[in-house]
């Protein structure tokens, strides 16, 4: 039988921050996808006491906020999968959602789940980096915003204070900015990833250069990664063969990722190169 | 401990247990509904599936404490009683299906099977490979092959769910 720490069911955003401040060593759970494997007690120490967020309704809903859609750190992949909004304004995170476990584990975890729980191999991370996207964080101290790029510092680390709470994600709408996603596994449901990628720039047709490359991978580094020197390779430049084999070798070489349970390094650098040739091919339309 | 209430399948229930025990463990511990299974422990592969408020979840992967006031349906909700006391129990039409194309060898994914394709039917899904094999991909078998137990789900389909 897996551990069954106490837990506190906070009405409010309020009732929860007061939880945490007094208590810094509990754990938040959402759809519990993550956190009810860890009372397994197999993954390492269980939490001493968990803070169940799943009734606060603050953290829900999917909104258009100015040039921004906004995410309530609850959505859950269901709720992406069938957002109209989502799907018109943000389709590649639909399109990610789809990709995670299958339908129970859709029909629970959580957006903010995948961010918190800082996995390598979040399958939303990369789409989250690609789309510039920030998180508003909050706790008694009020709140504040982190830029995914500053989220992740190392393995399985957040920029989250002890007693602060993921409450939203915001994600910039840009006119003519295309964003790609492709995740790698063993097979379509159910798999933790081999490689993630997303893939974000502003597109002027198949012949102008490309702008504003954000080049984004999970699974190939002990957090999710920005691949810098591959998007200088691709700034500036229009979607053409030359494009499409340069940066693939220059991805190739960049990437360190290491051999485990799920995959080899080599497998990896390899896979991670010809899903970005076919981005650039398939942008190209050649 | 904690007292919970919710329903399963539409009988109101009434647990004082601690929040953090698995959905799992109370629907077979404390309320002796040993329908649903429990295959790896881990959300991997489905054969714990129930439905909270009609959507499918792993129930090895839900507290009871976020359980609290919802609708819960196990696999013993599928079948009805019979009009006499001595009658046979009514199969659910995916029941049916499930033997008539022998959509189960070893029987343990089958509860959570049968849970999962009910949401999918339920929710206006029809006869189609492909949408059937996505509504059950959270599902896992190591008998079958899948082939019997897609064949029993169109065929629920096609009857009308």
């Amino acid at each position: 039988m897996p551990v069954e720490p106490p837990v506190s069911s906070p009405r409010d955003l309020a009732e929860a921050y007061a939880v945490l401040a007094a208590t810094p060593t509990a754990r938040p759970i959402a759809g519990g996808t993550d956190l009810m494997v860890a009372l397994t007690g197999e993954l390492g120490e269980p939490p001493e006491r968990v803070v169940d967020l799943w009734r606060l309704d603050a953290l829900r809903g999917i909104a258009i906020d100015g040039d921004a859609i906004v995410l309530g750190a609850l959505t859950t992949y269901t709720e992406i999968r069938r957002s109209a909004l989502c799907g018109e304004h943000l389709p590649v995170l639909v399109e990610a959602a789809a990709t995670i476990g299958a339908a129970q584990i859709q029909n629970r975890g959580t957006l903010g789940g995948n961010i918190v729980n800082a996995s390598p191999a979040g399958d939303t991370l990369p789409v989250l980096l690609a789309a510039d996207a920030s998180f508003v964080l909050g706790s008694v101290r009020g709140e504040r915003i982190v830029p995914a790029s500053a989220f992740w510092p190392a393995y399985r680390q957040t920029a989250l204070t002890p007693d602060e709470l993921l409450l939203r994600v915001r994600i910039p709408l840009t006119a003519g900015y295309e964003l790609r996603f492709r995740k790698v596994g063993t097979r379509r449901a159910q798999s933790i990833s081999k490689v993630v990628m997303a893939l974000g720039w502003r597109d002027g047709g198949p012949a102008a250069p490309w702008r504003d490359v954000r080049l984004a991978l999970g699974s190939v580094a002990s957090t999710p990664i920005r691949a810098a020197r591959t998007e200088a390779a691709l700034e500036g430049r229009p979607p053409t063969p030359e494009t499409a084999d340069r940066a693939a070798e220059v991805l190739a070489a960049e990437l360190a990722p290491i051999d485990d349970v799920r995959s080899t390094a080599e497998y990896r650098r390899l896979v991670a190169a010809r899903v970005l040739h076919r981005f650039v091919r398939e942008a190209g339309g050649w | 401990m904690t007292v919970y209430r919710f329903s399963v399948n539409t009988v109101p229930v009434q647990v004082n247990v601690p929040g953090m025990r698995r959905l799992l463990d109370v629907l077979r511990e404390e309320l002796a509904l040993t329908g649903t299974k429990e295959g790896c422990g881990e959300g991997e592969c489905g054969a714990c599936t129930v439905l909270i408020d009609g959507r499918p979840v792993d129930s090895c992967l839900v507290p009871v404490c976020q359980v609290d006031g919802a609708s819960v349906s196990t696999v013993e909700g599928l079948a009805t009683a019979g009009l006499t006391a001595d009658a046979p129990p009514v199969l659910d039409g995916l029941q049916a299906a499930f033997l008539q194309a022998g959509g189960a060898q070893c029987g343990i994914c089958t509860p959570g099977m049968l849970m999962a394709a009910r949401a999918y039917l339920d929710e206006g899904g029809g006869p189609d490979e492909d949408a059937i094999r996505e509504a059950i991909a959270g599902n896992l078998c190591r008998c079958t092959g899948y082939t019997k137990i897609i064949e029993a789900i169109a065929l629920a389909a096609r009857a009308g769910g």
